[in-house]
């Protein structure tokens, strides 16, 4: 229990996928201008991580390794991310039209999210169990929904910060997503994995 | 590589293939009707002029409160009479005259921007709902007609008032003539 608490606490804080591994960036740009958008996009990649990486160890477990081919499995994992974020998209405009409009292209191009296929190839590296990883999928997808939306409302106050002509927009964004690595480094004293 | 494991590797690789695409079909002819049928039947029978006049910000929002029950069907004036009717037949209500407050029925118009007073100011493009308007800040705009849906929403922030609207020549492709059910 302890152990799958300190793991969870490791995913979502100690070593943040946005803010500590650099992954997942895109969409952490792209979707952080408005709190809507940017909440709808931190459930969806919770979505689709947790179930990502629970089928992921599945398909590695009992399909991979028993027939020797093991290293397949950057093209399967991409293959079943894309059938998993699919289905999220087919949920979601089932469900709520109104944000699948507001996610636009961003919901499709979680496929593309690099945290998803890093969290399902550091589960097999790691040699995580089922609810391992599912724990550690489902804690990646929190710190990656926590990092998205501290950094959506910072960047909303940004809009109305009277701030230097050549630093507007893009720029300033990517000092301040700078800064809040920073500030997550101080998690690192937790000493968690 | 012996060619029976780059067999099993391509027949594995292409069996998932295959389940998830037969899953995902199931699942996309599963989840969709039921959920939302009626909203995107009652949004299928509006002029999808995206104009605004019925105080939602759009077709699909007012579709989603008639099907509610927080709308009458009786705010829609680019439908007009007939589509007032067409959604009465629809929900099986009683057609009503349409509500005044909400504006009055015209025929179908495009905005037209007078080029030689354009400044160029881009406030326009935003105001668009159909993204109707081409121009960049300080070059002329001008319309694609068979986008414009003629709703009006470009004329309150033009500062020199170089918008008009003109009777459609064509038809828009986005504007779909009020039909019955």
């Amino acid at each position: 229990m302890t152990e799958l608490l300190l793991l969870a606490l490791g995913a979502s804080l100690v070593n943040n996928f946005v803010l500590s591994n650099f992954l997942g960036l895109c969409p952490f740009i792209g979707v952080s201008r408005r709190f809507e958008a940017a909440a709808g996009m931190a459930l969806a990649t919770l979505f689709v991580l947790t179930i990502a990486s629970g089928l992921s160890f599945a398909l590695w477990q009992w399909v991979l390794v028993p027939l020797g081919l093991e290293y397949l499995r950057t093209l399967v994992f991409i293959l079943l991310i894309a059938g998993v974020v699919q289905f999220t998209e087919i949920m979601v405009r089932a469900t709520s039209p109104l944000l699948h409009q507001l996610l636009g292209i961003f919901l499709p191009l979680i496929t593309t999210n690099c945290a998803v296929l890093g969290v399902a190839l550091l589960n097999v590296d790691r040699q995580h169990g089922l609810l391992e990883s599912l724990v550690f999928g489902a804690s990646a997808g929190a710190g990656f929904g926590l990092a998205l939306l501290l950094f959506t409302t910072l960047r909303e106050r940004l809009d109305t910060a009277d701030v230097p002509q050549a630093f507007r927009g893009a720029p300033v964004a990517l000092v301040t997503a700078g800064l809040m690595a920073l500030a997550f480094m101080g998690f690192a004293g937790l000493g968690a994995r | 590589m012996n060619p029976d494991a780059v067999f099993i590797a391509v027949l594995v690789a292409a069996a998932l293939a295959v389940t998830l695409g037969v899953a995902l079909g199931w699942a996309a002819a599963r989840i969709e009707p039921d959920a939302d049928s009626l909203v995107a039947r009652i949004d299928a029978l509006l002029p999808q002029t995206q104009c605004g006049q019925c105080q939602y910000p759009g077709c699909r929002p007012y579709a989603a409160a008639i099907a509610s029950g927080a709308a009458e069907i009786d705010r829609c004036p680019p439908g007009g009479e007939v589509t007032v009717r067409a959604l009465a037949a629809l929900l099986d209500r009683a057609p009503r005259p349409l509500d005044p407050a909400f504006g009055v029925t015209k025929p179908a118009q495009v905005a037209w921007i007078d080029e030689e007073k354009c400044i160029g100011c881009a406030r326009c493009l935003p105001a668009c709902p159909v993204d109707a308007i081409v121009g960049a800040s300080r070059q002329m705009h001008t319309v694609i007609a068979a986008q414009c849906t003629g709703c009006e929403l470009c004329l309150p922030p033009c500062p020199v008032d170089c918008i008009e609207l003109r009777p459609a020549m064509v038809v828009s492709l986005r504007y779909r003539q009020p039909r019955a059910a």
